[in-house]
């Protein structure tokens, strides 16, 4: 049937548009020493006036982290020396603005050539952007603020009135010795967002919060804690880049999402750092009875990756939906999936995935569904499916399951495949060149996703679908 | 006099170092319409594949020239480009493009011009409308979910739209009801009406046949072309069958 006379072989492409990068003077820059000592934990805490428990927490969290072990079971990270990791760095002139004109160039324009102070303007509710370590500019629209809403960075919300909300909540539903990035985590964490939608309100338009590595050597560490409150809706957004360096860059980044009753929130990522990037991300929503966490989820960027959100059924009917999409070309390794628990009666969740690997890229599905004695009447379905562009790349799909009741309604489904070629001359039949015949292949492949995605967000994965594919006439 | 638009001379194809096609030669003039019938597994279908350029063939001997330029080895796109179509046996379903903004980027592809909007929604609406199919199908992704018919008719709605100089339309009719191919042939006639386009034929049965004039056929047994003859030779076959073309 099919022949090849030759080994498909696919290049790879250039994708220095992410990394431009503004240099800023060693003098204009505040940062920790590399690794991770107590005097460093304490350096940080001191920085950010730290309430006290906050200190005693970020300390509890070393000692955890230096008791826990490195993962066993995923990708090497054998790249990544602690040591050589800045935990902490900002710029020196530590000020967050309101206004894109108040912050330095440099910061301003990196900013700018990613587009983000124009989706601000045009679609969104209110935008948060972390620079390194700190968050430098937050703005909400008056609109949002007048409902209620808050959306702030976490450190402004632990010196006022939220910090016992805060505290009820911050690393609650990921403690820090769920894993060893977890502790890392609680102990050098710095930047991310606090959101607050209270009972009954429906936030139409996004909210979204981009995060910029931009220092080479440096982890980036935010912590994103939002509360949906009763009946309120919500869509929270997360972009990420960083240019590419030769150094191993971290992001051990942690986000707790708490759906209250009814409540929905959706939650959507674009994650497209930079190649040297080890993304050990932790993400856990809580929902409760009749609510639903929907989540979104484009991996395109990082060297390794370990990232598997956590939806934790807790209340009767809760809903979880998982949609996620994950590109690994050339060198990166990308572990990819999600987890859910079922842990009261009439829960549902719903998984699907597809995930693509090019140019000896590895990219692994990973899942666990666990259904408990106490969740009966529950749903769950699972579809993944993984495309193979060429002969060098791999894809691998571990789904596992713990079903402890007999009276729920289990499906899974996974497929592997490649680009046929019997689809690749059909189109080419019509007049398009191969390239575009791929590359639309691909954005069909993966349009689960994109249509679940903002469209501006969806065009984008697009782009980067058809850069990954730029060169990839087999 | 109309031009010789396809020829092909002394053809000779294969798919992994399995000949398929022993040296096929076939000349077409624009306007005409050509039918080639065949036992199964003859290479009606691979010949079809071949001259479209598809790349799990290769093409072993013999040259295939369209206006006079040689196409022999050149990409399905370039070949389209020229002004080939392959109406395909099994369409492929591609998730993630409409029909409509399909047929639009493959007229800019061959083209290279970028056409209106609102121009080209017109024109696909009407063309719809000679093969009776519901509008909402041009929204849909590419023949995903569409039945057997439904996927016939939208090869055929991209001939018209196409438009192109030589059609090779394989086994367009095959399982398809009735009053399908009665649609599916108003719209072949509709092309050849309008155009001065050629027709290749590929075909089981002649029901599809009825409504058009038959300039020439060609038998093709075993990867040969064994017996070729006017259009009085169709219902020949249709009487007595294959059995006395074979050798």
């Amino acid at each position: 049937m099919a022949q090849k006379e030759e080994k498909t072989v696919v290049n790879d492409i250039d994708r220095s548009f992410y990394d431009f990068r503004f240099e800023e003077k060693e003098d204009e820059i505040f940062k920790v020493d590399e690794g991770l000592t107590e005097e460093i934990v304490l350096e940080i805490s001191k920085e950010k006036g730290d309430p006290d428990w906050m200190r005693d927490f970020r300390l509890e969290c070393l000692k955890t982290y230096n008791e826990l072990s490195f993962p066993q079971w995923g990708p090497s990270i054998d790249g990544l020396d602690m040591n050589n990791i800045i935990t902490y760095i900002r710029p020196k002139e530590k000020k967050m603005a309101a206004k894109w004109d108040e912050l330095p160039e440099d910061i301003k324009n990196t900013f700018v050539n990613l587009g983000i102070p124009k989706a601000e303007r045009e679609s969104l509710a209110g935008v948060g952007a972390q620079y390194d370590s700190e968050l430098v500019y937050h703005n909400v629209k008056d609109e949002t603020a007048k409902l209620g809403v808050v959306y702030t960075d976490i450190e402004s919300a632990l010196h006022g009135p939220y910090e016992g909300m805060i505290r009820d909540h911050f690393m609650h539903l990921v403690p820090p010795t769920d894993h060893k990035f977890a502790a890392l985590h609680g102990a050098v964490w710095s930047g991310g967002s606090f959101v607050y939608v209270p009972k009954g309100i429906h936030l139409e338009i996004p909210l979204q919060s981009y995060f910029r590595l931009n220092a080479p050597g440096a982890g980036q560490f935010e912590h994103t804690l939002i509360i949906v409150d009763e009946g309120a809706y919500c869509h929270f957004i997360e972009g990420c880049s960083a240019p590419k360096y030769n150094v191993a860059n971290l992001h051990a980044g942690c986000v707790e999402l708490f759906i209250e009753k009814g409540a929905t929130l959706r939650y959507s990522t674009i994650e497209n750092w930079s190649k040297n990037m080890y993304n050990l991300n932790t993400k856990r929503a809580k929902v409760e009875e009749d609510g639903k966490i929907e989540w979104v989820s484009g991996s395109f960027g990082s060297h390794v990756s370990y990232l598997y959100p956590m939806s934790v059924l807790s209340g009767r009917g809760a809903k979880s939906e998982f949609t996620g999409v994950t590109f690994a070309g050339a060198g990166q390794d990308l572990d990819t999936g999600t987890k859910v628990l079922h842990n009261a009666p009439d829960t549902s969740s719903y998984i699907n995935t597809r995930s693509i690997s090019k140019s000896g890229g590895i990219s692994t599905f990973r899942s666990s569904v666990v259904v408990t004695e106490k969740a009966k009447g529950s749903k769950s379905s699972v579809a993944c499916e993984s495309l193979m562009i060429d002969d060098d790349s791999r894809s691998d799909t571990i789904p596992a399951m713990d079903i402890r009741t007999s009276d729920c309604d289990i499906g899974h489904e996974a497929r592997i495949g490649r680009i046929s070629d019997d689809t690749v001359f059909y189109l080419m039949s019509r007049g398009l060149n191969e390239e575009d015949a791929r590359a639309l292949i691909v954005s069909g492949f993966a349009d689960n996703v994109g249509k679940e995605l903002p469209l501006e967000y969806a065009v984008e994965m697009n782009n980067l679908i058809r850069l990954e594919m730029k060169g990839t006439s087999g | 006099m109309s031009e010789e638009l396809l020829v092909v001379k002394g053809l000779f194809a294969s798919v992994d170092d399995k000949e398929i096609l022993h040296g096929i030669d076939l000349t077409v003039k624009s306007n005409e319409t050509h039918v080639i019938m065949g036992p199964n597994g003859a290479g009606k279908s691979t010949l079809g594949s071949v001259l479209m350029g598809d790349p799990r063939y290769k093409i072993d001997k013999g040259t295939v020239k369209l206006s006079g330029e040689d196409i022999t080895g050149l990409t399905p796109d370039k070949i389209a480009k020229k002004g080939m179509f392959l109406s395909f046996q099994n369409p492929i379903e591609v998730p993630g493009i409409t029909l409509s903004n399909f047929i639009r980027s493959s007229i800019e592809a061959r083209t290279g011009e970028h056409i209106r909007v609102w121009d080209f929604k017109k024109r696909l609406e009407s063309l719809m409308k000679v093969l009776d199919m519901d509008p909402s199908y041009a929204e849909r992704d590419l023949n995903v979910g569409f039945s057997g018919g439904e996927k016939k008719k939208a090869e055929i709605l991209q001939l018209l739209a196409l438009s192109p100089k030589i059609a090779i339309l394989d086994e367009t009719d095959s399982g398809l009801d009735v009053d399908a191919v009665k649609t599916v042939s108003d719209g072949i006639r509709e092309y050849k009406d309008n155009t001065d386009g050629a027709l290749i034929i590929i075909t089981h049965s002649t029901k599809i046949l009825e409504a058009l004039t038959v300039d020439r056929t060609h038998v093709l047994v075993d990867g040969r072309i064994t017996k070729e003859g006017d259009g009085s030779l169709v219902d020949d076959i249709n009487e007595n069958g294959f059995e006395n073309y074979l050798r």
